[in-house]
């Protein structure tokens, strides 16, 4: 079946599981989802020819939620998992699924080196910043007056800047979407998904039960006033000087993909083969 | 028309676009109902498949009304809403564990709200006198179905304010 057809025929429903998601209700994370299956629709993939990794979290959940091959892995190891995935099967589309808690802490050496490499995959943070299935204490993206009974009057830390690292750190692609605007995100991860290397696509994802004050991110969004560019010296002085709700692609690389040869090793289970046959 | 609203240029086009406001309320309503069943609060499951089922009659009018069109397939392909969603699709993002019968019935008076404006909007902007009048018509029944959403409201008064006071509350650490 060509593209087209699959264009014609695969609607976003064809990408979920029968699982319902227990996510709290008004969570940012069931837009999510729907973009994942509305961009999926769009790219008119087959559902087995993508893999939905994961780590833990609330976000991390979503892999059950599809109907693509799925890894629920590790707490903050989503990344070792997907890049180990990506090498050896080149031509599965690869999306990894994360939260601030799993990517940017637990998983946040992952999250450089995987920048660095710039493996052909779409890593998609839904960050909230707090650890919300773990019950509201701050992550490496919560404000630093965010008073919890774990952080007293707040952490007083700065906040981890996830996009200004990614592309510090090599990342070829980099876009911020808000949940709430399903088919807006649905597009971009498109768009990232398409474009080769690593693209890092953080979407503000509210949470509705530890911080309701995120409800309000809904009118503090906005459309990045500027085309997207691809030199990263004028990428880092925008995102470092944005409000932190400019949506949209804002870095849009030309590095080559990291992919290692496998034509040798081919030739060589070819050898064996033979030697077995012998 | 706002810009990215499906363009109305056929009969067709308006039928298919009636039918997936209802189509789209039916499947947003179910999803309602499956995450309050998951949080265990009943009433509300009940509240969101019925307006579920009420929908799904709206649609199913509609495909009869449609006669010999397939406005099953035409939907699939005419364009998205500006809004990101069709008008009927209640906004997921005002889902509460404890929202009360009044909180569903005020998503569902805002979508009916924002479909009447849709067929409004097509009376006022069209040229063609058939879509005109089968827009009109459109507009006199989610009229009626606002008038209806208003009626059921009055057996759900507001709730106090302290309606999310949750007894076990998901407390932060």
């Amino acid at each position: 079946m060509s593209v087209v057809d699959l264009q014609r025929t695969c609607k976003p429903a064809d990408y979920k599981s029968a699982v319902k998601p227990i996510w709290c209700p008004g969570c940012g994370d069931y837009h999510v989802l729907m973009s994942f299956t509305r961009a999926f629709a769009q790219l008119g993939l087959p559902p087995e020819q993508i893999a939905v990794i994961s780590g833990i979290g609330c976000s991390s959940r979503i892999p059950a939620y599809t109907n693509c091959y799925g890894f629920h892995g590790v707490h903050g190891r989503s990344l070792a998992v997907a890049a180990g995935l990506k090498v050896t099967r080149p031509d599965l589309t690869v999306v990894v699924a994360s939260g601030d808690g799993d990517g940017y802490s637990i998983g946040g050496n992952h999250f450089l080196h995987a920048c660095r490499r710039n493996i052909d995959m779409t890593y998609v943070v839904m960050d909230n910043r707090v650890y919300g299935m773990t019950k509201g204490q701050p992550s490496p993206t919560t404000e630093p007056d965010f008073d919890t009974a774990l952080s007293p009057g707040g952490t007083g830390l700065s906040p981890f800047h996830p996009l200004v690292i990614a592309l510090a750190s090599g990342a070829n692609f980099i876009a911020r979407c808000f949940s709430g605007e399903p088919n807006e995100t649905a597009d971009i991860l498109v768009e990232a998904i398409r474009h080769p290397g690593f693209s890092f696509v953080e979407i503000l994802s509210p949470c509705v039960t530890f911080r309701p004050d995120e409800k309000e991110w809904k009118s503090l969004v906005h459309p990045a006033p500027v085309a997207t560019t691809n030199d990263p010296a004028r990428a880092a002085r925008r995102i470092m000087t944005d409000d932190g709700f400019n949506i949209g692609i804002l870095y849009r690389g030309e590095r080559r993909p990291y992919g290692p040869e496998f034509g040798a090793q081919a030739a060589d289970l070819a050898e064996l083969e033979c030697e077995f046959e012998q | 028309m706002k810009k990215s609203d499906p363009r109305i240029d056929t009969l067709a086009d308006l039928l298919a676009a009636a039918y997936r406001i209802e189509a789209d309320a039916v499947a947003r309503y179910e999803m309602l109902a499956e995450q309050m069943e998951t949080h265990n609060n009943p009433e509300l499951v009940k509240v969101f498949r019925n307006l579920a089922r009420a929908e799904g009659l709206h649609a199913e009018e509609i495909r009869r009304q449609a006669g010999g069109i397939d406005v099953v397939a035409h939907a699939e392909r005419i364009g998205g809403w500006r809004r990101g969603e069709s008008p009927e699709e209640a906004d997921l993002s005002a889902a509460h564990y404890m929202m009360t019968p009044w909180h569903a019935l005020q998503m569902a008076l805002a979508g009916e709200k924002r479909a009447l404006a849709f067929f409004e909007e097509v009376v006022k902007t069209t040229k063609d006198n058939k879509i005109k009048t089968m827009a009109a018509e459109f507009v006199e029944e989610e009229a009626e179905h606002v008038n209806l959403v208003h009626r059921l409201l009055r057996n759900y008064p507001a709730p106090a304010s302290s309606w999310a006071r949750d007894n076990d509350p998901p407390a932060s650490q």
